[in-house]
């Protein structure tokens, strides 16, 4: 119980990405909600990276959980940018609103 | 050890917690600050586990820029249509059981690959990228990050690069009936638009704007 190991973070970021996951199914209302459901999913795969880079005595995982944070800033920045255009033109963000496509 | 136990509990708790807040919390503003929440424990725990960049680097890339960007478009859009209430919503909540099952396979799936996964030991001792000690988690990062990983790292720069681009052209707009000052028309005037001879008639005047 005192000894932390790969195990307990590995959890971590399995909580988490359930949380994001869940975030994303059982959200119908809110667009914004989502997108940070998915900031959270990245932030488990994140923790997950480093997490075996530490205990693997690696660096690539805290590279490559660089280069993660670089393409969740630019999604959100292009995602929020989207849903500001979206909110201009159609004067609504529901998600369950949206079904412009449905034909 | 036992120090390090208590951290990662707290931490960590915190962390579980403030995401649930963060699907769950009805005020959308509240989500934002949840997130925030989220970050800087996560951050807490890269730190005390050794990548003291990374918790750094997270803590300014999400917290100074990502969540105050959220915090930015929750507050410029229509706060008032922004209520999240999928627990109690009264219209089309079916989807609310098959949703929470196959959440639940999902984390029980992840639980079981974490018990269940061994690794062959000699299998991570042939790479070129070990973490020193005698080095900082800084210096190291930066050995690699621009030698191995350089080609990488420019595309990431591209990204971003893009990313902005697409974001300015989304969200720009022209506005009707602004007077603005374009110079490239003000120096290609020619005389003959600008200046005109009018044959005046006497005692008529002349009509200056039509």
């Amino acid at each position: 119980m005192t000894e932390i190991g790969l195990g307990h973070y590995l959890t971590l970021g399995a909580v988490i990405f359930t949380i994001g996951i869940v975030g994303i199914f059982l959200n119908r209302k809110n667009i914004i909600v989502i997108l940070m459901s998915i900031e959270l999913i990245l932030l488990a795969v994140n923790i997950n990276l480093v997490s075996f880079s530490i205990y693997l005595n690696d660096l690539s995982g805290q590279v490559f959980t660089l280069f993660i944070l670089t393409v969740a800033a630019a999604e959100a920045a292009i995602g929020l940018a989207i849903i500001v255009v979206y909110y201009r033109n159609s004067g609504t963000i529901r998600v369950e609103e949206i079904d412009k496509l449905k034909g | 050890m036992i120090a390090h136990a208590i951290f990662f509990y707290v931490f960590s708790l915190i962390a579980i917690v403030s995401a649930i807040m963060v699907t769950v919390s009805k005020n959308t503003v509240h989500s934002v600050f949840f997130l925030i929440l989220d970050f800087i424990s996560i951050s807490c725990l890269f730190i005390m586990v050794g990548a003291e960049f990374l918790g750094m680097i997270m803590l300014i890339v999400y917290v100074g820029a990502v969540a105050v960007l959220f915090l930015f478009v929750v507050m410029m859009l229509n706060v008032a249509q922004q209520t999240n209430q999928w627990l109690l919503s009264e219209v089309s909540s079916g989807h609310i059981p098959i949703g929470l099952i196959i959440s639940t396979l999902i984390f029980f799936e992840l639980i079981i690959v974490i018990g269940g996964w061994k690794y062959k030991p000699d299998i991570f001792i042939s790479n070129n990228s070990t973490i020193s000690s005698e080095i900082s988690n800084t210096h190291s990062l930066g050995q690699v990050l621009y030698t191995d990983y350089i080609h990488i790292f420019q595309i990431s720069g591209m990204i971003l690069l893009i990313a902005m681009i697409g974001a300015i052209v989304l969200t720009f707009r022209q506005r009707e009936g602004v007077k603005k000052q374009s110079y490239i028309k003000q120096i290609s005037r020619e005389r003959s638009e600008g200046v005109e001879v009018i044959e005046v008639p006497s005692n008529k005047g002349v009509k200056i704007d039509d």
